[in-house]
């Protein structure tokens, strides 16, 4: 990459070139009504590294992560057209079954969600959907996915009391430990920490270095710190074009462009 | 001066002035539902003995107690409830998640709030048209459930909508999220957060339709003897009240004021108990 900041940066350019690519958008439109949000947006996701989206308020970065899992398909007159190539396969084409899609990817959002049930019967909910285990079986899955949440020390001894009564950021991890449970591939993270506190924060972020190990991460913050810190890669968005990307040292040291140079060093956004 | 120490001193004595007149005005509701309560319990805890519970409504002059319409209330109701707790909660679900601002979805919500207030009376009028005067052809039970439950559908149906959707979308997104299906969704997430805004309109329903008279008289109509028979007419706390009130009779009257006494407990019990249950079950 040219480390002279020239004013472009041409994104088609856009490439992982350490590891395989996962989740590969390709020319990506999105449309709420008559709002275009999403601009040709082409960008590659590495596998088992994590990929943070920043930019400001109203970039569509949160809005590309809900097309990755078709969650705007629960809204009429909201409409993606492009490809996104999950291995190889367009998971925009209708007929795509949209169950099986989201339980390859997962989601976690901004605000703790913890189903108004016991904590074991959160972690348990999703994989009740696809699998029927033995309740051994069920328990080990249980306390692994709690473990890699890092929320399994904490909860241990009250898997039967309910979700809601845990701190924020306990049911934000309890929300991941949710998400893993079903074993997907794929990890999709909706600014999870804006509504914790520091350090439930870093415990989080803690979690997401830990995972990225086996799963395809994809985290959208407007926290700079912490993208520095959690991801591989970094796309930087602005108006709903992918304005940069490459690796995270890359643009946070030698942004090829100025807008991304500008929201980094604060000047704006 | 920015700061005026006399605009301040006028807030205050306007403030204080507001304060005392919300007191007052709650004290005035408060009296006059203090001295309903004391009549009932005053005049129909004297009603009440072990014959209550073991008698049928006798004639005047005889020995006699509440058995028949205890049991009858009980019936009728139960079978009400039932009834508008599968419209209802579904009504309520299909408006709040499914009917969104389509034209259909605007004519039932309209038409439910009319409902919502429609008289009992004309309940009643419509139930035995169609169901005593053309389809069963006689007072019955089940007439009489059906017109309960048809005031009882509304209430519970607008809860119902109103609590659902005061759930977060993020609730219901994080559900389609793991790949659930949105019914799936409803039934094991919605409902349950949304369980004791639920239960409160099933409460207030069900407290709106036990003393209802109304209705059951152009359906159940009323019966001096026990029967467990919904295909008939069978008896009721608040029909037997109407009757037996409006008589001439010291007995009876005071018959009525104990079913009145046993009415209003018998609501406060089941909000109480509900309650209860539903505390229990948050807890754990």
């Amino acid at each position: 990459m040219n480390t002279l900041a020239p004013e472009t940066f041409d994104v088609s350019v856009a490439r992982v070139s350490t590891r395989p690519v996962k989740l590969d958008v390709q020319e990506l439109d999105f449309f709420y009504g008559k709002t275009h949000a999403l601009k040709g947006v082409s960008m590659p996701f590495a596998e088992k590294g994590v990929t943070a989206l920043i930019g400001p308020s109203g970039c569509g970065k949160s809005t590309l992560l809900r097309v990755l899992n078709r969650m705007y398909a629960l809204y009429p007159g909201q409409r993606a057209t492009g490809r996104i190539m999950l291995d190889g396969e367009d998971i925009l084409r209708p007929g795509v079954n949209l169950s099986m899609l989201r339980a390859r990817i997962g989601m976690v959002f901004q605000k703790p969600t913890p189903f108004p049930m016991s904590i074991y019967d959160n972690v348990a909910f999703g994989v009740r959907l696809y699998e029927t285990l033995p309740k051994a079986e069920m328990d080990a899955r249980v306390e692994d996915s709690l473990r890699r949440a890092a929320l399994w020390d904490e909860v241990k001894d009250q898997l039967a009391a309910s979700g809601l009564g845990l701190s924020g950021g306990q049911q934000q991890r309890l929300c991941v430990a949710r998400g893993i449970a079903v074993k997907p591939e794929i990890l999709l993270l909706d600014e999870p920490t804006s509504a914790l506190d520091p350090i439930s924060s870093a415990k989080l972020e803690e979690t997401v270095t830990q995972l990225k190990a086996d799963y395809t991460i994809i985290i959208v913050t407007h926290n700079l710190g912490q993208a520095a810190r959690v991801s591989d890669y970094t796309g930087f968005m602005y108006l709903g074009e992918l304005v940069e990307f490459g690796e995270t040292g890359d643009i946070f040291t030698k942004p090829a462009t100025k807008r991304a140079s500008d929201y980094i060093t604060g000047r704006f956004g | 001066m920015a700061v005026s120490a006399a605009r301040v001193a006028a807030r205050r004595v306007s403030n204080g002035a507001f304060v005392v007149f919300c007191y007052l005005v709650t004290a005035i509701a408060l009296l006059f539902l203090a001295a309903v309560l004391w009549t009932l319990i005053s005049k129909g805890v004297g009603g009440f003995s072990a014959d209550t519970f073991t008698m049928d409504t006798p004639p005047a002059g005889s020995r006699g107690g509440l058995r028949n319409a205890i049991t009858g209330s009980i019936m009728l109701c139960g079978l009400a409830m039932l009834i508008a707790l599968v419209f209802g909660i579904l009504a309520g679900t299909w408006l709040a998640e499914y009917a969104g601002n389509s034209r259909y979805g605007s004519a039932v919500r309209f038409i439910n709030d009319m409902l919502l207030s429609a008289p009992s009376i004309l309940i009643g009028l419509f139930v035995w048209y169609l169901l005593v005067a053309n389809i069963i052809g006689h007072f019955s039970g089940i007439a009489g459930s059906v017109a309960l439950a048809l005031l009882a559908v509304p209430v519970i149906a607008r809860t119902t909508e109103d609590v659902l959707r005061l759930q977060p979308t993020s609730l219901r997104e994080s559900g389609i999220a793991l790949g659930t299906p949105f019914w799936t969704v409803v039934r094991k997430i919605l409902w349950r957060s949304a369980g004791s805004g639920i239960l409160t309109g099933v409460l207030l329903a069900f407290a709106r339709i036990s003393g209802e008279t109304a209705p059951l008289l152009f359906t159940a109509l009323s019966n001096q003897f026990q029967s467990f028979d919904m295909g008939h007419e069978i008896a009721s706390l608040p029909v037997v009240m109407f009757n037996d009130a409006l008589s001439a009779y010291d007995d009876l009257q005071r018959l009525a004021w104990a079913a009145a006494l046993l009415v209003s407990a018998a609501v406060l019990g089941v909000t109480i108990f509900a309650r209860f249950m539903s505390r229990e079950r948050k807890s754990t």
